[in-house]
């Protein structure tokens, strides 16, 4: 599944990287803890947080994520676009709270996955 | 301390790339941009993408500590044939009690390094799990020394 295709069904306001939503989302990760979504992200996730600052953006980048969904109407500082833009990394706002932008994608990424890859 | 062997084959296979990368320290708002680079770099000599990620991560996390605790440091940057070691080398308050520092969620970050996401206690613990190699010396007041080794011949699952 491509990033364009959530964007249009959640309803996802693009902040950068319009021209990177033919991405592949392989899978999701959900956090706030920097180390931790070093760690146990892998490529072509989908990342989501509450985070906002421009830090969010080199952890997408060196991760090689399909791009990061911001959620519960956070907006992000303006040197987080920027640089987001510069690297083009995707960056999503989504306006409804995590749990449910998150559980929608989820199921969205599994519906397309037989139950022997599920593993999302 | 030392994580796996403690041989000296690591400096004896010869440079294909050697060198050092400043990071400034007390500021966040460079935080990540040695470790890109360094990713950019090891991408460009055809490393595999686990190789280069993982090596992206140890820098990463090492950088993040040079902001988040010293007032200046460098990361090295030494790729041979067999290996990407990566040196993080620090001027600042140093670590009082390494096998503390060494254990997952202790931190001694500040509630503003926090609030980033940053200071979960992992960093440390992260460098480790994600390199082959990996040493760290700390003098207090003077500063800390990382060094970690990454072959490249080695599969490694989970990233």
């Amino acid at each position: 599944m491509n990033l364009d295709t959530i964007v249009k069904e959640l309803d996802l306001k693009v902040l950068s990287g319009q021209d990177r939503l033919d991405a592949e989302v392989s899978g999701g990760y959900v956090g706030d803890l920097l180390s931790d979504v070093m760690a146990n992200s892998k490529e072509g996730d989908l990342w989501f947080t509450r985070q906002i600052h421009q830090n969010i953006v080199a952890v997408a980048s060196l991760k090689d994520h399909a791009g990061i969904v911001v959620i519960q109407g956070a907006e992000p500082a303006a040197d987080t676009l920027e640089k987001a833009r510069k690297e083009g990394i995707p960056i999503l706002a989504s306006a409804r709270p995590g749990f449910e932008t998150i559980g929608r994608v989820f199921n969205m990424i599994a519906a397309t996955k037989s139950p022997e890859e599920a593993d999302i | 301390m030392w994580k796996g062997l403690t041989t000296n084959v690591l400096s004896h296979d010869a440079a294909i790339y050697e060198n050092s990368f400043p990071v400034e320290g007390g500021t966040f708002d460079n935080a990540g941009h040695v470790s890109s680079q360094i990713k950019a770099l090891l991408t460009r000599m055809k490393l595999s993408k686990k190789v280069v990620r993982r090596a992206a991560l140890v820098t990463y996390e090492a950088e993040i500590n040079i902001c988040s605790y010293a007032n200046r440091g460098r990361i090295h940057l030494r790729v041979t044939p067999e290996h990407v070691t990566v040196e993080a080398i620090d001027e600042g308050q140093g670590i009082a009690d390494i096998e503390l520092a060494m254990q997952a969620g202790y931190s001694t970050a500040t509630e503003r390094i926090r609030e980033m996401g940053f200071g979960a206690g992992m960093g440390l613990c992260n460098i480790k799990n994600f390199s082959d190699f990996f040493r760290i010396s700390s003098e207090i007041g003077k500063g800390t020394h990382l060094k970690m080794v990454i072959r490249i011949d080695k599969d490694f699952d989970g990233i």
